[in-house]
């Protein structure tokens, strides 16, 4: 159906990939001459020319099999590219199904491909390089990409239903398939019960990627994200472990028996190699942090550092048979909070995508395998079997679901909705994990692995296929948020007024327990940690001084440039009334939502979008992006001195005034007191408007209050492409620093610090004077609120 | 607080008052003392010291919810000067999710107090009605987080919604009809609308919404996964 879609929506892009998979095709055949006798006469056709005979050096030469390997997996992962660039061009394919259905298609091409020709697909998909060179990438760029506090203030419930849920699920699925083994009538009667307990460890491995994708557009809550992130992120580990374990245990089983000690210590085992890989993890985490802080002089091997030692704590634990993944995971999170603010931002960005590349390489790889292998003739078809797999896979994992979420229930304060434990269950979507796992059984253990193979291939189609496409529409249809597009003004206002109270009020509260955790962790951190693995003198090409200094300069501008006053506002303003005189159109409302939706939305920050196949960008990298611009515009506007408007489009000057004001007394006087106000406006006139109460007349006072904090630089910049979100954050991430950085010019302190630091390292020293001016009538920024809420009470008197 | 005993008796005589559980007092009281720096009241400056606060845009107008006398339920206008801990109780009380054991009425009654106190944040002047001016100051709050909003597409959102307000309360207007502002029955009627009551149980800022209607409540403050503290989540709306 995937292919059948496709073709009308991008055939040039199609027609790319046609070409590529019949140099594919052709490759191979070429491939099958050379194997045979052909390639002599091949051979001495191109050296015909030199008239040599055949044992002489020829001229040309075809040495395919020298370089297969490397360019078939070349040819795969372009192949791949080519068809995500295919898909994405189309604007709702990606909606309509996940990104993995398509890789999956694009290996079962492959696969056809190369059956279609009996050509032999090099061997790269074996043990070894499936645990040290595909699988280490994949955990790396998940517990790199984690959103860590989250994470952290659900880790209980994560640890409880990642972890149990996976045990669960295995020794489920094992067991009752073991049930049906023992029936007689399916011929299942030699697969023994460790078989099939390593086929439900292996099945356990959820891969939830794909319902991430769905979840990041759908705008579910946070809790439910992070559930499904951290058992994306434990499930593997957890899998393997168990997975590893039970391989030990069958062959163990070949020569003896298995005594209960050695379950005993299987257990133990298992809780061993989980701890010790998380304790490495960390070790090395703080050593590449620690490692990075002095490397500002080669920023160049900033992102080698970082690679390296995840990669090496991964190698090191699995030298000591520890869990290889949990440490590469716990080291990336470990190391990324202090890594980044060390390393350059070049360096940054660089280790963001290399990771992104290769753990999408690795997994094309394995989907590509996946393809591969499912179109073939090492199947086994049982149909008991695979029926019964699949209705155990969503059998128990109904159960550990709702069981284990029944328990966490109780101690969460936020319990999970039925709603959520049914998108939780539905997201059981089996992916790369799985299939490795079972395609690397050793066949010396397991007689049956076709039959393995077949039914883990099947469940993975199914899920992937019929629940990854579907997920979407149940999230949707589960969540009532649909109709937003109806709400009111009023509504949409008193709605984020309250989203604001609730965060604030929770503030006041303060959060106990966690809290008391997390603010030791913090002192610590404050206290040693940071001083040890962060670089004294923050790096002046951080993005936060970068917008700092862009800020700075931009006020300086703006006072030279006089643009503070183009924008000031006009309308004559006595209106405790309203007048209504016509209703407003949909398109007035719309636009409103609009700046609503766009600009207080975040009242919490939500979890970090993550999407494995691509990064998005950073609010960070497009707020300083967004300065850039705003600078140019500033120069731009400060020619025209135009009026700018709320909502960009020249349209909407008609539509700003919606109510009937006394337009027809534009207040001139109103003007020239503004303008006097401006031109006297220097550094000192900082004065709290109140006390100007005193000597004007109270309408006046109120006027001029409305002046002033028009003076703030950033007011009367025309807004620029998207604002970024400023909203209230809580998390104390990278981003959260330049939301800080763009908020620091509404608040007097961290200014002040701002200007000294800045100054200190340039020489505009003549341009100070001014930019203090702009600062300090920024100051009045903060006053405002009061100023603005007791105004009522003012005009009352 | 006093002798053990009398402690008691006082934490029991705050439950009757305010519906929290003993348990939730004490934590509750916990917290109070860690922001009132040992002090038997809390004063406006203590809000200072909350850090998250700080970045909240509406900031000034949460603070002032807490020592207004309306909420407070002395009086029919100003502001305390310092609230104690029983006060800040019952500002804490409006933010307690509905009891599955009450009776409709109690329900509506409940409700009806919560929408009292959002109603109070925006009426800053107490004096019953939310004016135009009130309006834009929230609005003009609310936006503030971003600094790229201009004042005017602040003030333009309220004076919409002020005349949509007017639509819905009042109807078809004569051209020189004046609206005078939102009354607390102007604002309970804007909420009548079945749908709008449905937008606004599921708040799409974080979507917990959405798991707070179904059913779920306040469990008290043991926690085993460790999960944040959100105890006091203000669900004033069915």
């Amino acid at each position: 159906m995937g292919v059948r879609g496709l073709v009308p929506f991008c055939p040039w892009d199609w027609c790319l990939l046609l070409a590529t998979l019949q140099c594919c095709g052709a490759s191979s055949e070429l491939n099958r001459s050379t194997d045979s006798s052909a390639q002599r006469e091949l051979n001495v056709r191109f050296a015909a020319a030199s008239s040599q005979p055949a044992e002489a050096i020829s001229v040309f030469t075809l040495d395919y099999d020298y370089v297969q390997i490397p360019y078939e997996v070349t040819l795969w992962i372009l192949l791949a590219s080519l068809a995500k660039i295919g898909f994405h061009l189309n604007r709702r394919l990606p909606r309509l199904m996940p990104e993995s259905c398509l890789l999956i298609l694009v290996g079962a091409l492959v696969g056809a491909v190369i059956f279609g020709t009996d050509h032999k697909s090099p061997p790269v998909m074996d043990s070894s390089i499936y645990f040290l060179y595909l699988l280490p990438p994949i955990v790396l760029e998940s517990g790199y990409f984690m959103p860590t506090r989250p994470f952290f203030e659900n880790l209980g419930s994560i640890l409880w239903w990642a972890g149990l849920g996976a045990l669960l699920n295995a020794f489920g699925i094992g067991l009752s398939l073991y049930l049906v083994c023992q029936v007689p009538a399916f011929g299942l009667g030699d697969v023994n019960l460790l078989q099939n307990l390593l086929f439900g460890s292996l099945m356990s491995a959820v891969d939830p990627v794909a319902v991430l994708a769905v979840f990041e557009e759908a705008r579910v809550n946070e809790q439910l994200h992070m559930m499904i992130f951290g058992e994306a992120l434990l499930n593997d580990g957890i899998s393997v472990v168990l997975y590893n374990i039970l391989i030990a245990f069958t062959k163990m089983h070949k020569f003896e028996g298995i005594e209960p000690v050695d379950i005993l210590a299987g257990c133990a085992r298992f809780i061993i190699v989980g701890c010790g890989g998380v304790f490495f993890g960390v070790i090395f985490g703080f050593i590449s942090a620690f490692i990075t802080r002095f490397t500002q002089n080669i920023s160049a091997i900033e992102p080698l550092i970082v690679f390296m030692f995840s990669y090496l704590s991964y190698l090191v634990a699995e030298t000591l048979y520890l869990s290889g993944i949990l440490a590469i995971t716990a080291c990336a999170v470990t190391m990324k909070k202090y890594v980044e603010e060390n390393v350059s931002q070049t360096s940054y960005t660089t280790i963001k995508y290399f990771m992104k590349m290769l753990s999408s390489v690795s997994e094309t790889l394995i989907f590509i395998f996946m393809g591969v292998s499912t179109i073939g003739k090492n199947h086994e078809w049982n149909w008991a079997f695979i029926c019964f797999t699949l209705v155990f896979c969503q059998i128990w994992r109904a159960i550990s679901v709702f069981v284990l979420f029944y328990v966490s229930n109780r101690f969460r304060t936020f319990p999970f909705s039925v709603k959520d434990q049914c998108v939780i269950f539905y997201s059981g979507v089996r992916g790369a994990g799985s299939f490795s796992l079972a395609f690397l059984l050793p066949l010396s253990l397991f007689p049956r692995k076709k039959l393995f193979v077949t039914a883990t291939l099947v469940v993975i189609y199914f899920t992937v296929f019929i629940q990854g496409i579907t997920v979407g529409p149940l999230v949707r249809y589960l969540d009532v948020r649909k109709t937003n597009k109806k709400e009111s003004i009023n509504e949409e206002l008193h709605a984020r007024l309250m989203d604001h109270l609730k965060a604030g009020v929770e503030d006041v509260c303060g959060q106990w327990s966690h809290y008391q955790v997390r603010d030791k962790f913090k002192k610590f951190d404050h206290k040693y940690l940071r001083k040890v693995l962060i670089r004294k003198n923050l790096p002046k090409s951080s993005l936060v001084s970068l917008y700092k200094k862009l800020e700075m300069k931009q006020a300086i501008e703006m006072v030279e440039s006089g643009v503070l006053s183009s924008t000031a506002f006009s309308t004559p303003h006595q209106a405790q009334r309203t007048k209504e005189t016509k209703r407003l159109s949909p398109e007035d409302v719309e636009s409103m939502r609009d700046i609503l939706t766009r600009n207080m939305y975040q009242v919490r920050q939500r979890t970090l979008s993550y999407n494995k196949y691509n990064l998005q960008p950073q609010t960070s990298e497009k707020q300083a992006k967004e300065i850039l611009i705003r600078r140019r515009n500033t120069f731009r506007e400060s020619m025209k001195k135009g009026h700018s408007l709320p909502w960009g489009k020249p349209a909407g000057t008609k539509n700003i005034r919606y109510l009937s004001f006394p337009y027809s007394s534009p207040l001139p006087a109103g003007r020239d007191m503004k303008v006097a106000e401006f031109t006297d406006h220097d550094g000192s006139d900082s004065e709290p408007p109140p006390i100007m109460f005193s000597t004007h007349s109270p309408k006046e006072s109120i006027q001029e209050r409305r002046w002033a904090p028009e003076v703030i630089p950033m007011r009367s910049l025309h807004r620029a492409g998207t604002p970024p979100h400023f909203g209230y954050r809580r998390n104390a991430s990278r981003e959260e620093h330049l939301g800080r950085g763009g908020r620091a010019i509404l608040r007097p302190k961290p200014l002040f610090h701002a200007v000294d630091e800045e100054f200190e390292s340039e020489e505009e020293s003549e341009e100070e004077a001014p930019a203090f001016g702009s600062l300090l009538s920024s100051e009045l920024r903060p006053g405002r609120d009061c100023n603005l809420s007791h105004s009522p009470l003012l005009q009352r008197k | 607080m006093g002798a053990a005993h009398s402690a008691s008796e006082e934490v029991r005589e705050l439950e009757g008052k305010t519906g929290f559980s003993s348990d939730q007092i004490e934590q509750l009281h916990r917290r109070f003392k860690q922001l009132s720096g040992d002090q038997p009241t809390i004063r406006k400056e203590n809000f200072n010291n909350v850090p998250d606060l700080e970045l909240n845009p509406i900031r000034s107008k949460i603070v002032r919810a807490f020592f207004d006398n309306r909420n407070l339920r002395k009086g029919s206008s100003g502001l305390a000067d310092e609230i104690n801990f029983e006060d800040f109780l019952t500002i804490m009380s409006y933010f307690r999710p509905i009891d599955t054991t009450m009776d409709e009425e109690q329900v509506q009654l409940c409700r009806k107090e919560k929408l009292r106190f959002l109603f109070h944040m925006y009426d800053s002047d107490s004096d019953g009605r939310i004016t135009l001016e009130e309006y834009r100051n929230v609005v003009e709050e609310l936006l503030s987080g971003n600094p790229h909003i201009e004042k005017e597409s602040a003030r333009s959102i309220a004076d919409g919604a002020m005349m949509e307000a007017a639509s819905v309360c009042v109807g078809q207007m004569e051209p020189d009809q004046v609206y005078e502002g939102i009354t607390f029955d102007d604002f309970l009627k804007s909420r009548k609308n079945p749908n709008v009551r449905a937008q606004l149980t599921s708040t799409e800022a974080d979507g917990r919404g959405s798991m707070l209607r179904s059913g779920s409540h306040l469990r008290g403050h043991h926690d085993l996964a460790g999960h944040r503290h959100r105890d006091q989540d203000a669900r004033p709306l069915p």
